[in-house]
């Protein structure tokens, strides 16, 4: 059965620290009490979210550290609670029928959370027998799965001594070990080297291509434009852009964005600079700041140095991007994906 | 319900205990023995303590062995895969309720307390012996008792377990495990606080205290505890009690 994903107006707001960052309260029987008259702190992680992933499709969301795409992909997989609005894996309503959607999902979260007090191959053999596959089933499944991801010659060793990378390894076929319809993977490249991302990818497009959806969020835009089929750029909450990378880029003013840094602020230089041949939008950024859309980008370098040199303003600094989707990032929030 | 996940969960614990009996071992026996040995046999055998005690103190060691073995099997593992190591997650998105993942390790809490509590009778007996007058006139009601108090060490393990931050472990012993110890009649009957009214009042919120009573009611009757239906009414409301608040709070960690 193939299955995809929809969400509609998915809001969530915190109004207590995450139990992993709740501070030092100590132990408490009662549910966390607010000291005096003092407000509780309300974190808005999600902000209306909707979204709709096709069976079968790679989906990415992007977005700083922060944007809300772990809790959404918590809410998905049944580990966040939404303050309103709905999410479904296939047909199934993720709040209603959480064992149904549990079966159609596998998860890789952004932490590794590996059973510690097991082997590789025994961690792979359990969540098989977890999700009621035979023993046959679950000894040539893992077997597989270990050898696509080359951890064979540490198969029958205790996870505890594992690099990063071969713990991600690990996370990622584990959550293939039931062969989900629907796959999550949490930021699955961090920490990984580029060969071993190399590898990730491919393991993920072969994936999709036996007919499994796939959301992954990412922060990395080389990863988006690599792997998805269509992406959602998502930031404090809201999707703030969505369609194929291709589109998402084509819809950036010319498409090529040059930062310039003046020695001062000087309106009539904007001015000048939006008349240029192939300028399509300018900016004022912070302070002395100007990002200027242009579809060239090296070839205005020089007109831009003289007509600053003509309005007496110092040209400080120049930095051109290619067509990407940090330019869509900048374009629509005004900061860099790596701010 | 889906029993093949729950079985197999309740697999992964015994494959994990298991792999650390030799561990589990000394981290169950090793204390309580010791202090066997000592009360039990140097200071009886020198005349400090009555023979007599050697009898009182074997229930309530039993008591202490199986309130620390299921504490420590359900609350320990709990509180490091729910804060640092994040393990619980995996069997979180296993197909099956999560109340029923709290009930599997409550489970699995149960059964090792069990197999603690018996396997420390034949070696305090051992260490003991001769002088220990052990009489269970009622099996079925001692193994009743017996049931009741590895639940309790289970529910209370869930109920801390999902209660106390990683850097509170210390506390959670010093701040409520001791005391439990110290003041639940263990290494006295309840009727010995008679001198002391307003604490045999007090300990009686302490859910141990009917863990050691109903046990020296049904091992060594002939020594003064507290009557069997009051055992069993307490056991079971602090059981009730601890499962109550353990699956409650085992959501709230588990759902943010």
């Amino acid at each position: 059965m193939l299955a995809g994903i929809r969400t509609s107006d998915l809001r969530k707001t915190y109004n207590s620290p995450p139990p992993v960052a709740a501070g030092t309260g100590g132990f408490s029987f009662g549910a966390p009490k607010g000291k005096g008259k003092q407000p509780k702190p309300e974190v808005v992680a999600l902000d209306g979210i909707s979204l709709e992933v096709s069976p079968g499709e790679i989906f990415c969301l992007l977005g700083p550290n922060g944007a809300g795409k772990s809790t959404t992909v918590g809410v998905l997989t049944t580990r966040v609670r939404p303050t309103s609005g709905q999410a479904f894996i296939g047909e199934h309503d993720v709040w209603k029928e959480q064992v149904a959607v549990k079966r159609l999902i596998g998860v890789v979260a952004q932490r590794p959370n590996l059973d510690f007090s097991l082997t590789a191959r025994e961690i792979l053999v359990f969540h098989g027998a977890y999700f009621g596959l035979t023993s046959h089933e679950r000894s040539k499944r893992a077997e597989a799965l270990l050898d696509r991801f080359k951890l064979t010659d540490r198969a029958d060793q205790m996870v505890r001594g594992f690099s990063g990378g071969m713990m991600q390894r690990l996370s990622i076929a584990r959550a293939m070990m039931h062969d989900p319809q629907v796959l999550f993977l949490d930021e699955p490249s961090t920490g990984l080297d580029p060969q071993t991302r190399l590898l990730l990818w491919e393991i993920v497009r072969e994936y999709n291509q036996s007919g499994k959806t796939i959301l992954l969020t990412t922060h990395n835009m080389e990863e988006a434009d690599a792997l998805c089929k269509r992406l959602a750029i998502i930031d404090h909450g809201h999707v703030i852009a969505l369609g194929t990378p291709r589109e998402l880029k084509a819809s950036v003013p010319g498409g090529f964005l040059l930062r310039l840094r003046f020695g001062q602020h000087s309106p009539d230089l904007l001015d000048r600079l939006k008349a240029l041949s192939g300028v399509r939008e300018v900016r004022a950024s912070d302070g002395d700041g100007t990002d200027l859309y242009a579809d060239r980008g090296g070839s205005l370098v020089a007109d831009v140095a003289s007509l600053a040199s003509a309005a007496g303003v110092e040209l400080c600094d120049v930095h051109i991007s290619e067509p990407s989707l940090e330019n869509l990032f900048l374009h629509h929030t005004g900061r860099s994906l790596r701010e | 319900m889906n029993w093949k996940a729950f079985f197999a969960m309740l697999a992964r614990d015994a494959h994990v205990a298991r792999r650390n009996f030799v561990a589990l071992l000394f981290q169950t026996f090793l204390q309580p023995l010791m202090f066997v040995f000592i009360f039990g046999r140097v200071m009886v055998g020198s005349g400090y303590m009555p023979p007599s005690y050697k009898s009182l103190l074997l229930p309530g060691i039993m008591a202490i062995c199986m309130v620390g073995t299921g504490i420590w099997a359900v609350a320990m593992p709990l509180i490091a895969e729910f804060q640092f190591t994040r393990e619980i997650e995996d069997r979180l998105l296993a197909p099956m309720e999560i109340s029923w993942l709290a009930i599997e390790k409550v489970v699995a809490g149960t059964l090792q307390a069990l197999a603690a509590g018996f396997m420390v009778i034949p070696a305090a007996w051992l260490l003991l012996r001769p002088g220990v007058n052990l009489n269970v006139p009622h099996p079925l009601l001692f193994t009743l008792v017996a049931v009741l108090v590895a639940l309790f060490s289970a529910t209370g393990g869930l109920a801390l377990g999902c209660s106390m931050q990683q850097t509170h472990i210390g506390l959670m012993f010093s701040l409520i495990v001791a005391p439990m110890i110290f003041f639940g009649c263990t290494y006295y009957p309840w009727s010995a606080l008679e001198k002391f009214p307003v604490l045999q009042k007090a300990v009686l919120v302490n859910p141990l205290v009917y863990a050691s009573e109903g046990l020296r009611a049904t091992m060594i009757p002939q020594f003064p505890h507290l009557p069997s239906y009051a055992v069993l009414a307490g056991l079971v409301f602090f059981n009730a009690l601890l499962l109550a608040v353990g699956l409650r709070n085992f959501h709230g960690k588990s759902v943010t």
